[in-house]
């Protein structure tokens, strides 16, 4: 018999897992149940679904700067009806909008895409645009590590076993960068991304004087387009970025069932021009 | 069951026809009280699960049982139990229920044995734990191997099946010449991919033995063929195999064939087991094993004149059958018979093959070898319109047939021929096209094309095909003032049982809610053919509609023999009470003047065609290559809409799954296996996909169908993946002769952007 515990808050839900590492952690089940039927039973299950303390989307300060924390019970549908990530984090917003379609917005987590650390999980490089970072608890204490070092791999991620993820921290961008999004799947909604490609450009004028750029399903893991980036920098929106940027572009995607290498070394190429054209 | 409307004090006219009825099996579907296969709890059933091959060919040499395993309560089948002939009856007898040891597989995914237990989990468990012995041979994977390859898998040339059409007996040398004799040639190669039905309900069977009687229920189109495939397979009389059709939820041609198989596989393990035993298959393994569409090999070359005349038409098609014949022959033979288009041509030969793969079989699938041909010449006269500088509807008006024309079959179109009227409605609502060079709501850069096609669809069985079936329908007098239809035909969601009812109703001239039609089951329905071929109101409801009226003529007589007076409505209850549950059975006889030539393919291929047209917009997305559909129009000429609202939601759903198959949907193979056998992976459009559907209903009677009725099934299937490829053919100046139009072959004709 599976064991099924529902904590009554966070300390309870770290000291069961704290004892219990090998169980599975539930947060809304939308990736877990897919492949249910074929997978091992459980030993135990923790489940995390409207765990107190777990959700919330709360305005931070931290190290002088401004943030927003989301908790990591988070659902996409409350992403996307919160005003401040609506203000503050609109690509995080149009990423959410993405995600599956509304039964699964209702129930898939943030903590749950992080959880899973797909290739192709569509938050993912939203994050990496944004700098966020991935607060994890244990009984041990609370860190937070940037999510560029938190996946580590193919689904591989820097979670301890002992740690759950509680949050994501995410920075408010400075007034007028330009913030982007923009999923390429295999069709319009209930899709998996075939790329996609998100953007946190800052500017004086129209000239760029930073620029953060998260890929997804272009390599085992999400990227950041760091070569991109730096020939950004100093260039003006328009066909002097956009030359910059697709002289830069460095990756190596995989053909499989849903697409080809080169089709979505192209399209990367052109999302990314899309962003920086004037 | 739900009646969809109850209300007595409705007036009682001969009004149903034409008139939305409600569905009568809607509300039960909507508020989840439908029971589907697997929904129905048989006391004590076990749940059974297939064992598979995991290679393309090769022999099985032996079935091992993993000794740690618990078997204890667990049922294992193969071969060796099958108590009759080890075949799947159907056209040909090659296909087994499962490979034998010492017997050859022939695909992957193909059944080699059977396992049941208390458990889904259970059964699943024990199926992991057989291992099959195999010596593999080497597969053939593409139309190409199998035409030029060197491994024979049937015959000495791997050809299922095939046709010739030769309009005016054009031999070899006088089709070179009249090619040779044109002012331009278009010569194209057409490739169209394999397609899965995507039914929302898998494949499910129940199957219980009672008193040595073999009873199967389940989703299925044809409970006939599953009677018809169970008798030699369990070496059983008729009359101990009972098969009843559940609610079904969709089948599109998926239901069609492959049901025989998944009631074999029940019925053996039910007979071993003891006990009932249901199969539901997962959705994985549904796409992985069942049929799918037929992927085609279109060659077909376009004579004109100097003035844009056809002056000769030469097709050759080659289909992929797959590892078994199954219904390719059938879906080979529509194919061909549609493959000149409904244009006007002096010199046509068609030739068509169905070639044996090691891939799983195709099989039926809405259309039934139409779409495949009709992407090739719809492709071919938009070419010959754009060659000759002329408006793309208007050259089309020009060259279509009209009644009194002749077919590439030499067959004289009577009567019932819309092309004027489906041309024009389309052309009335056109509007200007879009203007090509644009910007999308993501910022990217677009190219807008517009694209059209005309095209028909043969309605009913194919050449002498309803004459051999000779389908029988009953309308019967019951009790309470109540009648009942039997028949085997099927609603598999395509709203056949409200048909019936509205047929019936008018037929008597009562009310549509003192309409039963029964739940097909072969004990207690005649046998009115399968479900398919756009046949189910045209032939079928023909026999309702008849048989109403007989039975409606009877208690008349009875009543003016017993001096009463009344309408039917009034009369009924006492009638019964007279004359008990009288019952007239009615059977298919062809219109006059229909004759078929199955040895020349001359004469009327089929009594009579459904017209359409079809006007897509499209707009292609330079940054991602997406082909974004941003209109489609379809006129469909359907004789008579039965029920409009039934009529539309035909249209719309064939439109959007032809849609699908011209854009986005694929089955992938790798070494013969479906290597995208998921839903996330398969996929088909969602509504963020589909664009408003603006359906036109085009009535041009047919004389011999229920209220001048013919097929609607699946012609809305047929021509939307030409109008697609017209359409993205005109935003790029690229040609597109291959489907899917994927994004990735977008960008690879396009080559690139960066
Ligand atoms: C039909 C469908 C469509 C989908 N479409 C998309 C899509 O378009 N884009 C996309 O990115 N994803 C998609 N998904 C995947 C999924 O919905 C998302 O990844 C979602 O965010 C997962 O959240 P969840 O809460 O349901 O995760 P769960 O399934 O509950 O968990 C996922 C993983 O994360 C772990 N986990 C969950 N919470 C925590 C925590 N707090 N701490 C540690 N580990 C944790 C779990 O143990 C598990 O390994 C889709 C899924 C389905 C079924």
């Amino acid at each position: 018999m599976t064991a099924y515990v529902r904590p009554a808050d966070l300390a309870e839900a770290t000291r069961v897992l704290a004892d219990h590492p090998a169980w599975m952690i539930l947060a809304g089940g939308t990736d877990l149940m897919v492949h249910a039927q074929h997978q091992p039973v459980p030993v135990g299950i923790l489940d995390l679904w409207r765990l107190p303390g777990l959700g919330g989307i709360d305005a931070r300060q931290r190290d002088d700067r401004s943030w927003l924390r989301l908790g990591a019970g988070t659902t996409w549908r409350e992403v996307i009806a919160d005003a401040r990530v609506q203000h503050a984090l609109p690509n995080l917003v149009a990423a959410a909008r993405e995600i599956g379609a509304l039964q699964i917005q209702a129930r898939g987590t943030i903590g749950g895409n992080l959880g899973t650390s797909s290739p192709v999980g569509d938050s993912l490089p939203v994050w990496l645009a944004l700098g966020a970072e991935i607060e994890l608890r244990s009984v041990h204490g609370t860190r937070t590590v940037p999510y560029a070092d938190y996946c580590t791999g193919y689904r591989k991620t820097a979670r301890g076993v002992e740690e759950l993820i509680t949050a994501v921290w995410a920075p408010v961008p400075a007034t007028g960068t330009r913030l982007h999004w923009r999923k390429v799947g295999t069709r319009k909604a209930q899709s998996i991304s075939k790329v996609m490609a998100a953007a946190a450009l800052a500017l004086d004028g129209d000239t760029i004087t930073a620029a953060r750029i998260g890929l997804g399903a272009v390599a085992d893991r999400p990227i950041r387009a760091t070569a991109i980036e730096a020939a950004l920098v100093g260039r003006r929106l328009g066909d002097d970025a956009i030359a910059a940027a697709r002289a830069a572009l460095a990756i190596a995607p995989i053909t499989d069932v849903r697409s080809t290498a080169a089709y979505r070394h192209d399209v990367a190429a052109n999302l990314i021009a899309r962003f920086v054209a004037a | 069951m739900d009646s969809g409307t109850a209300s007595a004090s409705r007036r009682v006219t001969s009004e149903a026809v034409g008139t939305s009825l409600p569905r009568v099996d809607g509300i039960a579907k909507v508020t989840g009280r439908a029971r589907y296969l697997d929904d129905l709890d048989a006391v004590g059933a076990w749940h059974g699960v297939t064992v598979r091959s995991t290679i393309p060919h090769g022999i099985l040499d032996g079935l091992d049982r993993d000794p740690a395993f618990d078997w204890t309560d667990i049922v294992v089948v193969t071969a060796a139990d099958i108590p009759g002939q080890n075949v799947i009856t159907l056209i040909e007898l090659d296909q087994p229920a499962l490979v034998p040891v010492g017997g050859t597989i022939r695909h992957v995914d193909e059944a080699i044995a059977l396992v049941a237990a208390p458990t889904r989990a259970r059964a699943f468990a024990a199926a992991r734990a057989i291992t099959a012995r195999v010596t593999p041979l080497v597969p053939v994977l593409s139309i190409e191997d199998a035409l030029t390859g060197p491994i024979q898998l049937h015959g000495a040339d791997n050809v299922f099946k095939r046709f010739a059409i030769r309009k005016g007996h054009a031999t070899d040398g006088e089709i070179e010449a009249a090619l040779a004799a044109s002012a331009h040639v278009i010569d194209s190669v057409y490739r169209t991919s394999p397609q899965e039905q995507m039914y929302i309900e898998p494949q499910a069977m129940m199957a219980e033995w009672r008193e040595g009687a073999c009873h199967v229920t389940g989703s299925m189109q044809c409970p006939y063929y599953v009677h018809k495939a169970m008798k030699p397979l369990l070496d059983l009389h008729a009359e101990d195999v009972i098969i009843s059709q559940t609610v079904t939820g969709g089948g599109f041609g998926g239901k069609e064939e492959y049901p025989s198989m998944i009631a074999a596989h029940a019925a053996l393990l039910a007979k071993v087991a003891q006990r009932p035993v249901k199969i539901v298959y997962d959705r994985d393994e549904d796409i992985a094993a069942t049929t799918k569409r037929h992927p085609a090999l279109i060659r077909h070359r376009l004579g004109l004149d100097a003035l844009g005349n056809p002056t000769v038409i030469d097709v050759d098609v080659v289909m992929d059958g797959g590892a078994y014949a199954t219904l390719s022959a059938v879906v080979l033979s529509r194919g061909v018979l549609h493959a000149a288009g409904p244009y006007k041509c002096p010199v046509v030969r068609i030739v068509g093959r169905v070639v044996a793969t090691n891939h799983p079989p195709h099989g039926a699938f809405r259309g039934f070898g139409a779409p495949q041909t009709t992407f090739a010449y719809e492709r071919q006269i938009e070419k010959a319109a754009r060659l000759m500088g002329a408006d793309p509807l208007a050259y089309r008006r020009r060259h279509a047939l009209r009644a009194g024309d002749t077919t590439a079959t030499s067959q004289v179109l009577g009567y019932s021929v819309a092309t004027d009227e489906v041309l024009d409605a389309i052309e009335q609502c056109a509007g200007t096209p879009p203007v090509r060079d644009g910007v999308n709501a993501s910022g990217a850069p677009v190219k807008r094309g517009r694209g059209v096609c005309f095209y028909f669809h043969g309605a009913g069985f194919t050449g002498s095909g309803e004459q051999r079936l000779a389908g029988r329908a009953t309308v019967a007098l019951a009790a309470g003032g109540r009648f009942e239809v039997r028949a085997s035909s099927t609603d598999i969601g395509q709203g056949a049982i409200t048909i019936f009812t509205q047929l019936a109703a008018d037929g008597l001239g009562v009310d549509a809610s003192r309409i039963d039609v029964i739940d097909p089951n072969t004990a207690r329905v005649p046998d009115s053919g399968p479900t398919v071929a756009s046949r189910t109101c045209m032939v079928v409801g023909g026999l309702v509609e008849a048989g109403a009226k007989l039975i409606a003529a009877r208690i008349r007589a009875w009543a003016e023999s017993v001096g009463r007076a009344g309408s039917i409505e009034d009369l009924a209850d006492d009638a019964f009470g007279a004359l008990g549950p009288i019952a007239e059975t009615t059977q298919y006889t062809p219109p006059p003047g229909i004759a078929w030539d199955d040895a020349t393919y001359t004469g009327a291929a089929y009594p009579v065609f459904g017209w359409a047209a079809c006007l897509v917009d499209v707009a292609v997305d330079l940054d991602t290559y997406e082909v974004a559909i941003e209109r489609c129009v379809q006129a469909v000429d359907v004789g008579k809409a039965i029920n409009p609202a039934i009529v539309k939601g035909q249209i719309e759903g064939g439109t959007l799954q032809a849609l699908g198959w011209a854009v986005l949907e694929n089955v992938v193979y790798k070494n013969g296996k479906v290597a995208n056998a998921t839903m996330t992976n398969c996929i088909v459009p969602t509504f963020a996909d589909a664009p408003e559907l603006e359906t036109i209903i085009v009535e041009v009677p047919y004389p011999f169908g229920p209220h001048g009725a013919k097929g609607v099934g699946e012609i809305p299937m047929d021509g939307p993946a030409a109008a697609v490829a017209n359409a993205v053919a005109l935003a790029l100046g690229v040609e597109f002769d291959e489907l899917p139009i994927s994004p990735e072959v977008v960008a690879q004709r396009l080559g690139g952007q960066s």
